[in-house]
């Protein structure tokens, strides 16, 4: 242990001295699990950021500086996410990080960044009810994502509803404001249908059966997933065999995209639905030119682009815009000089920076179709702006962020109460 | 001051020209917004797919149905199958069948075959949900005269939903020729359903007395329609009559759906059993006969899972024999492996049961990380064969997935073929010797040695053989075996540890057991509902359902 640590005493002296030889270059934090759980969909991200690196260099760099990244490995270890932060900010001194997935590396981070007056960006759907000042979401909150998704069934006539999530934090919050926000629509108590399974959960005979039974009741129904990940696939096996097709009930998902699908068989899925801002098949100039640089900086012409790449993308040109603006790369003066900036977006709209720190961004629908893409079927018809506290929980309701105007400044500031809860995000 | 005047009139002219070709070549390409009453030929109606507005691809689809043509089943049916792209140059509309990358087309209005083209090069013609009921609706008013007497009937069926007078006369006309008890069946319960609305009562009456026996949702939808259209309607003599009749229907048709439900369920809780069966019969074997906790049980699994992924990717185009040939192949590598393990860590540490348990616990991790270096961390897609998807349609309350009716067959058999070999081989008579009393099979002359290592190798065999099954239901990849080892011990110690039988038992109760509190608790209760009630029974019974009775249990 001893020599480990004196080891990695060197190792840190060594790159804090070779990055102060080299001085003139801004530096760009990584902090994306590459081993671990988390490590198959965390790597494309960091993939992602190296590539936008090299074209920023290739177009000259920022301020007349090189970009130079510095990669840490937190390997899928939630408190490990906040030592490496400290690492980053405190010895490498980075002037951004681009990093995270799940949400409790999420909160890990949140103390250190805030402290160190860092600047995170974080390029994941996620539940929301949250706004630090030191970071920026560039991933959809819910009423991006599970709210338009629940407009879009409801405008094809869904009438029963059957919310079927994995038993962790996300689904329990997302089904808790989908409920809200279906009983506000008027749909009746008898109409919706709550399941949680548990992780990796390969027996869907029972619950396929009975979201059968349910749907068999007359009105149109339909399944929206936050089932997690691994137990989609028997999932959808089940679907399938037991003759569920995608025309009788369709299933909308939110965390099923084409990384997710690659290496999937997905003939049996054709038709099953997944919300998101952004799918590879979207057409846009931007998004062809961002397809092929990607697949030629990774070298393999089938690789995909999912939508949390496209957040890294927004994310990186948009810190690069607001580090030209505001001539420095001084987080107190990038941070303002981020509000309102308009990037394009890959899907041939624009992508706004708002004051909460989340994104307006347009919400897209699509079909899954037999060779692992999606067919975009409906898109909102602007962008909708990310709601950092959901607008259908009595308790979330009042509480608004704003870091731009004077008089609010915060992440959770209370409507009603005119307070500021107090704790920094 | 006259030139400049001519140049005018002559580009006038000559962009007027140019408007007029280019609408001209619009119109024929890209036909405008097209209505329900425009008169188009069946190549015009194809050329027209190339829209991106899907309310405009329903109209063309129902147009493409009405012309008759004879290419129109061929073309709905492609394009419910994915198959119709176009040109992005000259927006021709084709059928192609793509394999890497290249695409064999044939043009889709004249079926003329048009050679091969880069995939890039096509772009396809998009369907969504919608789509897919108008041309599943399409489709099956076209097949209502197919040879396939299975496709009439589902053709039938499918019309349950879109029943209208028109529809009925068209039934009553095929009804007149249909042969097959099957789809006559199917085609008096669609007449039926739109009898309902029939204006004479006693029509009406007719038709809900002869849908009682159908177990069609749709059929219960219609009813409850009905039934709920009267009671919001002043009430007469007549509506009462109707209402009443519509109850009894309605009760006799649920009772019946309910004895299905109970079926079904008992169905889901012995393909669970026969799950757990796969798994835990080998793990009853390295644990149960041999006593050694083997922590890498799960790998094995995963081995056997992996082995049928590498065959279907060494034989691309034979998926349909690729599980009968991963059996054997899965049951002689992981047997092999087992052997391996057993020489190589095992046979050092008999007799010493923790140190074992550490020693396999490490092996499962080195494996699975062998898997994750060698193969990727990813899961890995394994197909399904054509003959294991789908179910097995007994009526329309009830089907049984063919998957999980496979797998239980293929457990009994394993089963079956086990004690067979324990009990009536040379092989199974040394292997118990050896398990009952060491010493003494060794003083008869049998090299306890070899028998141990095949033993293991039997055992882990066997869950080779397993994880091909669990290829099937759920994903292939590097902690498939994680997910099922906590399962698979507890069903041995349940069953009783060293009787094959205890084993059977005690997976068959676990699954139907699982599967009865399901609907009441769900399923992460149902979970631990089971685990509690396990910890309960070993306290009562810790040696398990079936003990091994005698000196030799005592070891």
């Amino acid at each position: 242990m001893k020599k480990l640590s004196l080891w990695s005493v060197l190792c840190v002296a060594m790159i804090a001295w070779s990055s102060s030889a080299f001085s003139d270059t801004i530096k760009v934090g990584v902090l994306h699990s590459l081993s671990g759980t988390m490590a198959i969909s965390e790597t494309t991200l960091k993939d992602t950021v190296l590539m936008m690196i090299e074209e920023q260099n290739k177009a000259g760099g920022l301020l007349g500086k090189q970009l130079e990244a510095v990669v840490v490995d937190p390997a899928s270890d939630w408190p490990l996410f906040a030592e490496k932060m400290r690492e980053l900010i405190e010895v490498h001194k980075v002037d951004v990080i681009f990093g995270c997935w799940t949400s409790v590396s999420r909160k890990s981070v949140l103390p250190v960044v805030e402290e160190l007056n860092g600047l995170l960006f974080y390029p994941v759907q996620y539940e929301g009810e949250e706004s630090s000042k030191n970071v920026f979401y560039t991933g959809a909150a819910p009423n991006q994502q599970a709210i338009p998704a629940v407009d879009y069934l409801m405008d094809g006539g869904v009438e029963r509803w059957v919310l079927a999530g994995t038993d962790y934090v996300y689904p329990r919050t997302t089904n808790k404001i989908l409920e809200a926000y279906l009983k506000l629509k008027g749909v009746d108590e008898k109409d919706i249908m709550i399941n949680y399974t548990p992780f990796g959960h390969s027996d869907w005979q029972t619950i396929v059966s009975d979201i059968k039974q349910f749907g068999s009741a007359g009105k149109k129904t339909a399944v929206v997933s936050t089932i997690n990940g691994d137990a989609n696939v028997p999932f959808y096996k089940e679907l399938g065999n037991q003759g569920m097709s995608a025309e009788d009930i369709p299933v909308v998902a939110f965390s099923v995209g084409e990384e997710e699908l690659s290496g999937i068989d997905t003939a049996p899925l054709v038709g099953h639905l997944a919300a998101w801002n952004y799918f590879q098949n979207a057409e846009s100039e931007e998004n062809d030119k961002f397809i092929e640089a990607w697949q030629a900086f990774i070298g393999n012409e089938d690789r995909v682009t999912n939508d949390p790449m496209e957040a890294t993308y927004i994310g990186f040109k948009m810190w690069a815009q607001a580090v030209t603006t505001a001539g420095t790369t001084e987080v107190d003066k990038v941070r303002p000089a981020m509000y309102g900036l308009e990037i394009p977006n890959l899907t041939g709209g624009t992508a706004v920076m708002n004051t909460n720190h989340h994104l307006s961004k347009p919400v897209l629908i699509g079909e899954i179709q037999d060779d692992g893409q999606f067919e975009i079927v409906w898109s909102t018809d602007g962008e909708v702006k990310g709601d950092a506290w959901t607008d259908y929980l009595p308790e979330s309701a009042l509480i608004v962020s704003d870091w731009a105007d004077p008089a609010i400044n915060c992440g959770n500031y209370n409507t009603e109460t005119k307070k500021c809860s107090g704790q920094n995000y | 001051m006259e030139r400049p005047f001519i140049i005018t009139i002559k580009m006038l002219s000559k962009f007027t020209l140019i408007l007029l070709l280019s609408s001209l070549l619009t119109g024929f390409s890209l036909a405008e917004e097209i209505n329900n009453d425009a008169e188009m030929s069946f190549s015009e109606l194809v050329a027209s797919l190339t829209t991106k507005k899907f309310d405009q691809k329903a109209i063309i689809i129902k147009k493409i149905r009405q012309t008759e043509h004879q290419r129109s089943l061929t073309i709905l049916s492609k394009l419910l199958d994915g198959k119709v792209y176009y040109k992005k140059d000259d927006k021709l509309v084709v059928i192609a069948d793509i394999e890497n990358k290249k695409a064999t087309i044939t043009n889709a209005s004249t079926g003329e075959p048009l050679g091969e083209i880069a995939k890039k090069k096509l772009k396809k013609v998009g369907i969504n949900n919608k789509l897919r009921r108008t041309l599943n609706l399409s489709i099956a008013q076209l097949s209502l005269a197919d040879t396939d007497a299975t496709v009439r009937k589902s053709a039938a069926v499918e019309m349950f939903k879109n029943m209208d007078d028109e529809t009925s006369i068209i039934l009553k006309q095929r009804l007149t020729v249909e042969k097959n008890k099957h789809v006559i069946s199917a085609l008096q319960t669609a007449i039926s359903i739109n009898q309902l609305n029939s204006p004479i009562h006693e029509e009406k009456i007719e038709s809900i007395k002869a849908l009682s026996d159908s177990l069609y949702p749709e059929v219960r939808v219609a009813l409850k329609d009905l039934e709920k259209k009267l009671s919001s309607k002043t009430q007469t003599p007549k509506s009462q009559e109707l209402l009443h009749a519509i109850d009894a229907s309605l009760k006799k048709i649920e009772s019946s759906v309910g004895i299905y439900k109970q079926i079904e369920n008992i169905f889901f809780g012995i393909s669970l059993g026969s799950v757990l069966l796969l798994i835990a019969v080998g793990l009853a074997i390295t644990f149960g006969v041999m006593g050694v906790i083997n922590m890498a049980h799960g790998e094995m699994l995963m081995l056997g899972a992996y082995t049928t992924y590498i065959i279907q990717l060494l034989l691309p185009n034979h998926i349909e024999y690729s599980i009968l040939i991963s059996i054997p192949t899965a049951f002689v590598f992981t047997g092999l492996v087992g052997i391996g393990i057993e020489r190589g860590v095992i046979r050092f540490l008999y007799g010493r049961p923790l140190e074992t348990l550490l020693a396999t616990f490490g092996i499962s991790l080195i494996l699975q990380q062998a898997v994750r270096t060698l193969i990727s961390p990813q899961n890995r897609a394994v197909s399904t064969p054509d003959w294991m998807s789908g179910s097995l349609e007994i009526n329309p309350a009830l089907s049984l997935t063919y998957n999980r009716l496979y797998i239980i067959i293929f457990a009994l058999i394993v089963l079956a073929g086990l004690m067979l070999l324990l009990n009536k081989s040379k092989f199974g008579l040394q292997v118990r010797a050896v398990t009952q009393n060491r010493s003494m099979a060794k003083a008869m002359g049998i090299r306890t040695d070899w028998v141990d290592a095949f033993t293991f190798g039997l055992g882990s065999g066997i869950a080779g053989i397993a994880g091909v099954a669990l290829s099937q239901l759920t994903n292939v990849g590097p902690n498939l075996g994680q997910a099922y080892i906590i399962d698979s011990f507890m069903v041995v110690v349940f069953g009783g540890v060293g009787n094959l039988w205890g084993t059977l038992f005690g997976a068959m109760t676990l699954g139907i057991a699982n599967k009865y509190l399901e609907p009441f608790t769900g399923a992460v209760l149902a979970k631990i509902v089971v685990l509690v009630i396990i910890i309960l029974f070993i306290q009562k019974r810790p040696r398990g359902m079936f003990a091994l009775k005698g000196r030799s249990a005592d070891n």
